[in-house]
């Protein structure tokens, strides 16, 4: 019933699997001799910075983790890449940002704002609206963008997909203009601050925000997951992702499960986008382009349609491109194309991701 | 009444006419069977009336209501459950877990353990396998699951759609036995069948399908005698 696409599984064979292999060794080998020479013969930095660069690493790669979740979902259920996603992740990075400048503009006392008497609350606030702002865009993206052309050929939900993200952006862009807006995060969540810890003859800051993004993440993580295997809700995604007219046999309201779909995506990237906010500080109208596609980089990575497959290629993604210009003695600039390499490799090489699995034919 | 009452239906796909103006009925009580060969129009008959497919004329209609009208997940809580072809078990699912979907939009917990009981007491071999994931399972359990599932939804109305298809023949028998079983305890039954001796064997009356329409219809012993069903769906000479 469904057409294998790129990102299915093909065998390769002949002289080709020969190509892969021989790529193979020579890539290892080169990333081996690089190592001996960043880390032996001529190190490069000191463990402090090699801790500092896996620190930031780990804080970004939840970050994607959060986002290719939202991409793994809607392929697992639709087999359609949700291109607007990371817009959907601008929408929800925004929404923090006003509540945090509403809150900072509320004063408690004469030279008290709310965002500083009580930040623990505020943070909480902007989550809440982030999430908010995002799964509800997700779920009218669905309803406008994606549901009428369910049972067309697969490429034109995702043509429509980019259409809606370049909407979005445009919207933004009327609502926001161009300008960088700063995130003025609350006092004891300055970006910067954080606990010195002494490595060798440095130190590294392990910054707040920086444990913040990872801890609100993991949480979102732990969520989501008791939510997909012990929930009734979670039950019925499952069984929808594997079998639509089967589930609705069960009666389950498909559509109400695929909306349901779009809305924990848009919750997580709305998570997301507020920590992209908090953490790194600015935020535009196309400030989800760049988290939106390393994110769909690391779905892939990790095996689209594959939960776990997106957390592990989320946070994967964020520490090689992080350590990757180290290691390969490269400009710092060149983190993005590290990421992009990887996708295109991932896609020639191992359709299917690193926990990838073969999609069964009936799914659709 | 009729509990189903299935007029002049008329199902495409795309521009493929699949149904040219199938018209069957059920009783309340009833195990009826419609048999023919392949591509007949038996599988597209049941997608149609449980809403998977959308007649583009006709009437389905279910204790007086048109159920042309309704999305499948309405016309399922309406009391209709189908077992369908390939049984459609959910592979990553487990055992257990596949039961809970039949369960779906009941809120009735003393009723769903009932009928989970139930379940287990009809097929034992289900309780073994609790834990075990649907895509483990042999094709037998597999269609033991699949009837399973489609009591938990407690249906007035049970579509199967080819129980017996790729089973060993005493399995077939034990299958076509839990049928009439369930169909005694209350169940109405409409069975999909190419195994036409089986299926007119346990049925109160039959259809023939050819080519999506009713080519003849009969009580079921009636049916086992024809010349033209002998020939062609009970491979005798
Ligand atoms: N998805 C589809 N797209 C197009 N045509 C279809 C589709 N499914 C079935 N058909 C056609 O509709 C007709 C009826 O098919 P149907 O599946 O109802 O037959 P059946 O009686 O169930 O056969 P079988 O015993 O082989 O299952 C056939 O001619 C078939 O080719
Ligand atoms: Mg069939």
């Amino acid at each position: 019933m469904q057409q294998k696409t790129a990102l299915h599984v093909h065998k390769p064979v002949g002289t080709y699997r020969y190509v892969q292999i021989i790529l193979g060794v020579f890539f290892s080998a080169y990333l081996l001799w690089r190592l001996y020479v960043v880390l032996i013969a001529h190190p490069a930095y000191g463990p402090d910075t090699w801790l500092r660069f896996t620190i930031d690493g780990v804080v970004l790669g939840s970050v994607y983790a959060l986002i290719a979740i939202g991409y793994t979902l809607v392929y697992g259920i639709l087999f359609m890449i949700n291109f607007a996603h990371g817009d959907v992740m601008m929408l929800g990075a925004f929404g923090g940002y006003f509540v945090f400048e509403a809150l900072g503009a509320y004063k408690v006392s004469s030279s008290l704002s709310f965002l500083n008497a009580y930040p623990v609350i505020s943070v909480i606030l902007a989550f809440l609206a982030g999430m908010a702002v995002s799964s509800t865009a997700g779920y009218f993206l669905e309803k406008i963008a994606y549901r009428p052309l369910r049972g067309a050929p697969r490429l034109v939900p995702l043509i429509s997909a980019v259409g809606a993200s370049i909407f979005l952006e445009n919207a933004a862009q009327l609502l926001f203009s161009t300008q960088r807006w700063d995130y003025t995060n609350p006092a004891v969540l300055n970006r910067g601050a954080g606990w010195n810890i002494h490595v060798g003859q440095g130190t590294v800051v392990v910054t707040y925000t920086g444990v913040l993004t990872i801890v609100v993440s993991v949480l979102i993580m732990i969520g989501l997951y008791l939510l997909v295997k012990r929930t009734r809700l979670g039950r019925a995604m499952r069984a929808v992702a594997e079998n639509k007219s089967t589930a609705a046999l069960m009666g389950v309201d498909v559509d109400g499960i695929i909306s349901r779909t779009f809305i924990i995506s848009g919750v997580l990237a709305g998570a997301a986008g507020v920590m992209w906010g908090i953490h790194l500080g600015l935020v535009y109208y196309y400030v989800g382009f760049i988290p939106g596609i390393k994110a769909f980089t690391a779905a892939v990575l990790g095996g689209i349609g594959s939960i776990p497959g997106a957390m592990l290629g989320g946070l994967f993604l964020g520490v090689v491109e992080s350590l990757g210009p180290a290691v390969l003695g490269i400009s710092f600039q060149l983190k993005d194309v590290i990421a992009f390499s990887i996708l295109v490799l991932v896609l020639v090489f191992r359709p299917t991701g690193i926990l990838g699995e073969v999609l069964s034919e009936e799914k659709v | 009444m009729p509990m189903l009452e299935v007029s002049d239906v008329h199902t495409y796909y795309g521009n493929i006419h699949a149904l040219n103006g199938i018209s069957i009925s059920v009783e309340k009580g009833e195990i009826v069977t419609l048999i023919g060969g392949n591509g007949a129009g038996k599988t597209t008959t049941l997608r149609s009336i449980v809403g998977l497919l959308k007649p583009r004329q006709g009437h389905i209609v279910l204790d007086g209501e048109d159920l042309t009208q309704y999305k499948t997940h309405e016309i399922v809580n309406k009391g209709v459950a189908m077992v369908p072809e390939g049984r459609g078990i959910f592979a990553r699912l487990t055992v257990t877990e596949n039961l809970d979907m039949g369960a779906y939009s009941r809120k009735d917990q003393k009723g769903i353990q009932q009928d989970l009981d139930r379940v287990y007491t009809i097929f034992p071999r289900l309780k073994e396998r609790r834990t075990q994931v649907g895509g483990t399972l042999s094709g037998g359990e597999q269609q033991m699951l699949a009837i399973g599932r489609a009591l938990m939804t407690h249906p007035r109305l049970m579509l199967l759609d080819e129980p017996s298809m790729g089973l060993a023949p005493l399995l077939v028998e034990s299958i076509f036995e839990t049928i009439r079983s369930i169909n005694k305890e209350g169940t109405t039954v409409l069975l999909v069948e190419q195994n036409a001796l089986m299926a007119l064997s346990i049925a109160d009356r039959g259809y023939v399908v050819q080519t999506g329409r009713i080519v003849l219809q009969d009580k079921a012993a009636a049916l086992r005698k024809n010349e033209m069903v002998r020939k062609a769906y009970l491979g005798e000479e």
